[in-house]
């Protein structure tokens, strides 16, 4: 039988704990926590192993390729750790579980089909918003940015009505 | 002492990383049925959790300023692109109900063994590939309802920073009550030893949970 996981902390607690890690970032680093970075240099470099003369003179990627290696960058370094920390952390809570997560009346297949699409989308919608929900909803959130609270709202209420009208994908 | 150090190294993204990592995980946040379940109002752990660290950071740096710690305009703030934040924001949102994560926690999904949390990944990249191809022609709309630089809410209102951090605290205790309301009347919010199971024993888990409620 296996050891039952340990219970999440409370998303009070949760909550200070990781204003806590992104008030340390902003007195270290003068920014926020982020993600969307890494995978738009990640992207970068993928798109130079597959094309590399069109990546360096496409728009968008080829800044981050005149600079060097995308890879090598703080936002590189800060990914590694959410790794790290979210192993040790699910390990040491017995909080592993090796599978496809999926509500009860979608398939497998149906799900990874969904996890790819909705995939596609966070990844644009992020390069549209010049960040993701770490990079503009939080750290600008506690900046009290403006940028920040507009993007809230947005993905608020794009959650709430795909959610609505996609329920059986979960439920 | 100045703060902040603007520290971009190895050592510092290791630290933060770690702590943001080990922050999400413990709230839940590697499970993809926990973080959507807020859409259908049966767990609000992303609202309360997002919202608590804004405030504690945002208070935070607000004692910083206020003590003489740090500049006014020492940190990062970003600037409003109206359109584009709004269509970002949009899309995030609705990709997020679909597939179950935003790109910081499916690192996190990833990290705690989630299958469908890599599958993410690859099309965040493809997505991120799709924009990039599309830049030029995007461009207008890229940069167009463009705000002050860096302007923040208290500078949108007109009023003092504590102002709005009053209102932001208020708002939120109300969506803590309020969500805790809506969790107990749906039978949420998501616990780990749910989200853990197996699948078949998931199925079971849910099974039973609509026995009881029935």
């Amino acid at each position: 039988m296996r050891e039952a996981p340990k219970p999440f902390w409370s998303p009070l607690s949760a909550g200070i704990v990781l204003g806590l890690a992104l008030l340390l970032t902003f007195v270290i680093t003068g920014h926020g926590l982020g993600a969307s970075g890494f995978v738009t240099r990640l992207a970068a470099q993928a798109n130079d192993w597959v094309a590399p003369t069109a990546t360096t003179e496409n728009a968008y990627f080829g800044p981050f390729m005149k600079a060097g290696n995308p890879l090598m960058s703080w936002i590189t370094w800060e990914v590694v750790g959410v790794l790290i920390g979210a192993f040790l952390g699910a390990k040491g809570a017995g909080r592993i579980a090796v599978k496809v997560e999926r509500g009860p009346s979608t398939s497998g297949g149906s799900r990874l089909m969904y996890a790819l699409i909705g995939g596609v989308l966070v990844g644009f919608g992020a390069r549209l918003a010049r960040g993701c929900t770490s990079g503009v909803g939080l750290s600008g959130g506690a900046t009290l940015a403006v940028a920040g609270f507009v993007f809230l709202i947005g993905f608020f209420a794009a959650g709430f009505a795909v959610s609505f009208l996609m329920r059986r994908v979960w439920q | 002492m100045s703060i902040p150090f603007y520290d971009g190294g190895v050592a510092a993204g290791l630290l933060s990383g770690v702590l943001f990592g080990y922050a999400l995980e413990a709230a839940g946040f590697g499970s993809p049925r926990k973080l959507t379940a807020q859409f259908s109002l049966r767990d609000f752990s992303v609202f309360k959790v997002m919202f608590t660290a804004v405030l504690v950071a945002a208070i935070g740096m607000y004692i910083l300023r206020t003590m003489g710690l740090m500049a006014g305009n020492a940190v990062f703030i970003p600037t409003l692109f109206f359109w584009a934040i709004l269509a970002g924001g949009l899309l995030i949102g609705a990709g997020f109900a679909l597939g179950g994560y935003c790109p910081g926690t499916s690192v996190v999904g990833v990290a705690s063994g989630r299958i469908d949390a890599v599958v993410f990944g690859v099309g965040m990249v493809l997505g991120t590939s799709a924009f990039a191809w599309v830049y030029e022609p995007l461009i207008g709309f890229y940069m167009a309802g463009q705000g002050p630089a860096a302007q923040t809410l208290p500078q949108l209102f007109g009023l003092p920073e504590w102002v709005v951090l009053l209102v932001l605290v208020i708002l939120a205790a109300v969506g803590f009550r309020l969500g805790t309301m809506m969790e107990r009347a749906r039978g949420g919010p998501l616990t780990a030893a749910e989200v853990c199971a197996p699948d078949d024993e998931a199925d079971d888990m849910t099974m039973t949970a609509a026995t009881r409620q029935a």
